[in-house]
């Protein structure tokens, strides 16, 4: 009975959702303020209808209702009850579901905070939220219902897939949704500016909040899919270059250009066209992942079901929105006015460079995902595209925003000095100089390259506060007035400097696991100890243990420094029951930001343990260095000048002396 | 906030009428040249850095050149598996040609006699694969969908043919 309320609810929402998408654009047109109002009781009535919906699901899921062919495939009566809540989007139905609930609570939040938005802006935003509701609405309800019944029903479930059954499944995926769905407010911003003809710098500061939101969600969702393939997959990468993660990162790309973008569109309103284009090519790239991974035209992790006429639907969808909103750009964009000029030594000099290089980065990553899928279709020829790929062409594109984005703040609006600036970086430079030497002439080991990538990281962190400390007059005033003018500094300038610091963390990890990792594999017998990066492990042998729905084979290895027991890893091979498949989980010891990683290979007939032991420095900082950056993003969309509730006319002034714009 | 600090870079104020034009001109260039220098990249990338799908029959048919790296996809044989140390090594069979593969380190948990297997390495000068990657982290019944369309096109193997498959596991079907 629950199940079908949930079914009964999506098929409301359908009706609502359709509502949306005709009468507030049509109120808009015809300046009918009834018929615009029932835009934000439509999104509100949306939302709440897909929230039952996936409330009922939930339950199914939660009392094992195995008379739902949904809850029979992914579900299990032993499964711990944190993997019943997440399994109910550990599939193809129940993850669109989630799509689809995101979706409508954007819409709903603009309906319920977007009260300082003008009454046309705000129905066409809200229509446009609608069509992309009626589309996916549509997809679930006639190529993926979850709430499809099966009779007789079994007895019991086939269990979820075991890589899946783990807490990153709780976290990444509702992370990366809310990043991917959250772009679509971008869109519908810039197709209701596209069909109102009109954009401004107020149009930008309201684009602003929900792209940054959207950005800093994805972050943390790509961050953390990156620990859990890490930790999960066993073989302790970081970054496979896999369509999949590809899929997440051009969007990542293009939604960071389209940040920056925005704020020279909402300060010099300028780059008005390419603004508008970056947010409708953002929320494509979205789109496109969803195609990528719900379509199973990939082999991978992600694709859960391998069904071509979802294939087609969702291509469908895409050709639909990205068409429809590239012809409405290709016949609005030409009508609107050209901003401001600036020089090209200047802040918007800068942040072009970053677009550009951002945008560059991301067709190089677009062109190596779907090459192989192109000639397939073409020639029949297979082909993998892999990491070397991405690393000479992504990271080449890279090192000039690197260089760069210290710079920039420094710059002022419309002309910069360039010298001026150059002086500001002094402290950085010479911090990267010093750490490229120390590194070259003391770390032993990795490629020369490695010196050059720690100073370059070291450089991007030392440089990102370089506008703070000129802003406070840090060490050229006194200490007393420094704090003061800190506090007086508006949040999004630290959140700015703290996101672009989060940049040079993250590189930091990134190339110290690369270049120093050191890794062992070897066949142990218990009692057997190795000497590994300054440690001794010591291997003790192999312990059978039950689990809820599975059963583990643990190798318990004890790591000493100097004789003292300083961690215990704890590698395992489990095998699940219910779908007779063998896991790896690897065991992690952290030292400060540096890890020993252990996974378990097989045991073998001569009383040996097939072990791979790994020491990766650094690799922590990999992550943190996002969690850094996303809270930069969490400063900036707590500064009052982008608070939703406080729109103001753009002014002209200098922001530095108008904090409260 | 910074205009008489560096005169000489910028347009004096007489010549300004063209500067809108001169700069829009900048920019383009500068946006032709980062486009450009990035396609380059791409390109060269992509000529250099791409690997290939290949079966053991089809290394059979055709010259290999030793170190060329490519993906070699198909079934472990069965009972080929030796260990020797921590090198491994097994065959990978299409059920036409066989191919000898080495490889060190730990075998992914589904690596199985009579599973389908994706390895990535190259071809020794003494003959052998080399591999220094081992793909079978799929789903028990699963084969990778390059293995599974080589062999079909074959008449080697068809869906639902692997023991004790049941359909719906075959649809969720993942990594």
């Amino acid at each position: 009975m629950i199940a079908e309320i949930g079914h009964y609810a999506l098929v409301l929402a359908l009706a609502l959702a359709l509502l949306q998408s005709a009468l507030p654009v049509w109120g808009a047109r015809a300046r009918d303020a009834a018929l615009m109002g029932l835009a934000s009781p439509l999104a509100l009535g949306q939302f709440v209808l897909v929230a039952v919906s996936f409330a009922a699901l939930t339950h199914a899921y939660v009392t094992s209702d195995f008379s739902l062919l949904n809850v029979i495939e992914n579900s299990h009566s032993a499964k711990p009850l944190i993997y019943k809540i997440s399994g109910v989007w550990g599939n193809h139905e129940g993850s669109l579901l989630l799509w689809v609930l995101i979706l409508t609570l954007f819409g709903a939040l603009v309906a319920a905070f977007g009260r300082n938005l003008p009454d046309r802006l705000k129905a066409d935003v809200l229509g446009v939220q609608g069509m992309i509701g009626v589309a996916f609405l549509l997809f679930v309800l006639l190529t993926s219902n979850p709430f499809t019944r099966v009779d007789p029903s079994p007895l019991e479930g086939q269990d979820l897939n075991p890589l899946l059954q783990d807490p990153g499944l709780a976290i990444h995926p509702p992370l990366l949704y809310v990043g991917y769905v959250g772009f679509s407010m971008a869109f519908s911003f810039a197709v209701a500016a596209l069909i109102e003809g009109k954009v401004d710098a107020a149009w930008a500061r309201w684009v602003r909040p929900w792209t940054l939101m959207a950005w800093l969600f994805l972050t943390l969702g790509i961050a953390m899919g990156s620990y859990w393939a890490y930790y999960e997959l066993g073989w302790g990468g970081f970054w496979f270059w896999d369509p999949v993660e590809n899929a997440s990162l051009m969007p990542w790309l293009s939604g960071t250009a389209l940040l920056h973008s925005a704020v020279v569109m909402e300060k010099r309103d300028a780059l008005k066209v390419w603004t508008i284009l970056l947010a409708l090519l953002t929320f494509a790239l979205s789109l496109l992942g969803t195609f990528l991974v719900r379509s199973g035209v990939l082999t991978s992790v992600h694709a859960f079901a391998v069904d071509p006429a979802r294939g087609v639907a969702i291509l469908i969808i895409l050709a639909v929105f990205v068409g429809g909103s590239l012809a409405l750009y290709a016949i609005r964009a030409p009508a609107l006015k050209q901003g401001g000029i600036f020089a090209p030594v200047s802040r918007e000099g800068a942040l072009v460079l970053n677009n550009l290089f951002l945008t560059a980065a991301t067709a190089a990553v677009f062109v190596g995902t779907l090459y192989p899928l192109a000639l397939e279709a073409a020639t029949g020829e297979k082909i993998s595209v892999g990491p070397p790929f991405f690393n000479n062409t992504f990271g080449p594109l890279m090192l000039p925003i690197m260089l760069v984005m210290p710079f920039a703040p420094l710059l002022a609006w419309k002309r910069g000095d360039a010298t001026r600036a150059a002086r500001g970086m002094v402290g950085a430079v010479g911090v990267a100089v010093l750490a490229t030497v120390l590194v070259a002439g003391f770390v032993q080991g990795g490629p020369t390259l490695a010196a050059l990538g720690v100073g370059l990281a070291l450089f991007a962190i030392v440089g990102a506060f370089s506008e703070v400390m000129e802003r406070t007059k840090l060490f050229r005033a006194p200490l007393g007035e420094s704090l003061r003018r800190a506090r007086g500094l508006p949040s999004s300038s630290w959140g700015g400097a703290l996101a672009h610091a989060g940049m040079g963390v993250t590189l930091l990890g990134v190339v110290a696991a690369t270049a120093w990792s050191s890794e062992v594999v070897l066949a142990m017998r218990p009692g057997e100890q190795i000497d590994f990066a300054g440690r001794q492990i010591a291997f003790q042998g192999v312990e059978q243990r039950p689990g809820p729905n599975y059963r583990t084979t643990a190798a318990e290895l004890v790591v000493r420094e100097g004789g003292v027991e300083v961690a215990r890893l704890e590698p395992a091979r489990r095998l699940y029951t219910a779908r007779k498949m063998d896991l790896t989980e690897s065991s992690i010891a952290t030292f400060g930001v540096s890890q020993l990683y252990a996974a378990m290979g097989e045991e073998r007939g001569d009383g040996k343990t097939a072990l791979r032991i790994s020491y990766k420095p650094l690799v922590t900082l990999i992550w943190l260095g996002a969690i850094v950056m996303a809270f930069g993003g969490l400063l900036s969309l707590a500064d009052r000048r982008l608070r939703v509730g406080a729109p103001r006319k753009a002014a002209r002034a200098s922001p530095a002396l108008q904090p409260a714009e | 906030m910074t205009i008489d600090a560096a005169p000489s870079a910028f347009p004096s104020p007489r010549r300004r009428g063209s500067s809108r034009k001169r700069r829009r001109f900048a920019l383009f260039a500068l946006v032709g040249l980062v486009l450009s220098a990035a396609t380059a990249l791409v390109l060269y990338a992509l000529d250099d850095t791409i690997v290939f799908f290949r079966t053991p029959s089809e290394i059979a048919k055709m010259d290999v050149t030793p170190g060329q790296r490519f993906r070699l996809g198909g079934l472990v044989k069965h009972g080929s598996i030796v260990h020797e140390g921590s090198t491994v090594r097994f065959v990978v069979t299409d059920n036409a040609s066989d191919m000898s593969v080495t490889y060190s380190g730990l075998l992914p948990d589904l690596f199985r006699e009579g599973q389908g297997v994706v390895t990535e390495g190259f071809v020794q000068p003494e003959g052998g694969f080399k591999a220094d990657n081992v793909l079978a982290k799929h789903d028990e019944n699963y084969m990778p969908k390059d293995v599974a369309d080589r062999l079909k096109a074959q008449g080697l193997w068809n869906e639902g043919q692997t023991p004790g498959q049941t359909p719906a596991a075959a649809q969720g079907a993942a990594k």
